[in-house]
């Protein structure tokens, strides 16, 4: 369990402890299309993704932003997170490593607090971005 | 080009029963290490009254259809030209393994851009639980790109 940080001890520019993923194979999403639900065949038949345009299959959007919730589960109580969300920016590759990352950026009334987060693949190319807000104590 | 009477469309509610190891399941796809979301007893500890499911999992609730892809054949899009291009969640109480979810969809929005090359769809789903909570919300937008 993730101990709540007090309102006055955050600040503007405090980062959040990244979280780096192992990397994305075809059995991580063909296991991601079973228990998300997501079975869309462009993330796991190449030749529907072929058919489609693309050179390969490639990573749920879904996916990413997991790992975005686990980045803040990882920093806060999930009760405490009030708001999430992503812009999908680009297409994460088969193989990619994501790393997710996340900085206060703003304190807002009843002490909650505005997150922007991101996650990138290790050419650091940036796959989502996003904000969240939190209630601290 | 989508037929634009289709905005304010609401579709069926669904109701959804919340599977412990369906959530066990998301949690190792998605290589959670935190317990909170694999045990059960660390998710009373945590406070939940069972385990917890992850910030997205509303994503994958909606999916629970017999059709999953149920407003991609309303709207008569070819799914191969279909982008997620942004999701939203807000929350409620927390929804947690043995709940059953009720949840309402409907078209918030649909417009396009670059002359028509690309399609957005915007679609917003509530969710209560069985004791009539809110368990918060999610909306997501959608790209459909049209080659010219």
């Amino acid at each position: 369990m993730t101990a709540l940080p007090r309102y006055e001890d955050v600040q503007p520019g405090d980062t959040l402890p990244p979280l780096t993923t192992k990397p994305i194979s075809r059995t991580t999403l063909a296991l991601f299309a079973g228990a998300s639900g997501d079975q869309n065949p462009i993330h796991i038949d190449i030749d529907f993704a072929k058919q489609a345009g693309m050179p390969d299959v490639f990573a749920h959007g879904m996916l990413g932003m997991a790992y975005l919730g686990r980045l803040l589960t990882g920093w806060v109580p999930q009760t405490a997170i009030r708001e999430f969300s992503t812009r999908f920016v680009a297409i994460t590759q088969i193989h990619a490593v994501i790393t997710c990352s996340g900085k206060v950026v703003e304190k807002l009334p009843d002490n909650q607090i505005k997150l922007k987060i991101q996650a990138a693949d290790q050419h650091g190319d940036v796959k989502l971005t996003g904000q969240a807000i939190i209630t601290l104590s | 080009m989508i037929d634009r009477s289709l905005i304010g469309h609401r579709f069926e509610p669904l109701s959804v029963d919340v599977e412990k190891g369906r959530l066990r399941a998301f949690a190792k796809a998605t290589g959670a290490t935190d317990q909170t979301y694999t045990d059960e007893n660390a998710a009373r500890a945590a406070g939940y009254a069972a385990l917890p499911a992850p910030p997205t999992f509303l994503f994958s609730l909606d999916l629970e259809r017999d059709d999953p892809f149920y407003f991609i054949d309303l709207m008569k899009i070819d799914l191969a030209r279909v982008l997620h291009a942004e999701q939203h969640f807000t929350y409620g109480t927390p929804i947690c393994a043995g709940d059953t979810i009720t949840l309402t969809t409907a078209v918030e929005d649909i417009y396009d851009k670059k002359a028509g090359a690309m399609e957005f769809v915007i679609l917003k789903t509530s969710a209560a639980n069985q004791n009539g909570q809110d368990v918060g919300s999610m909306t997501r937008t959608l790209v459909v790109r049209h080659p010219q």
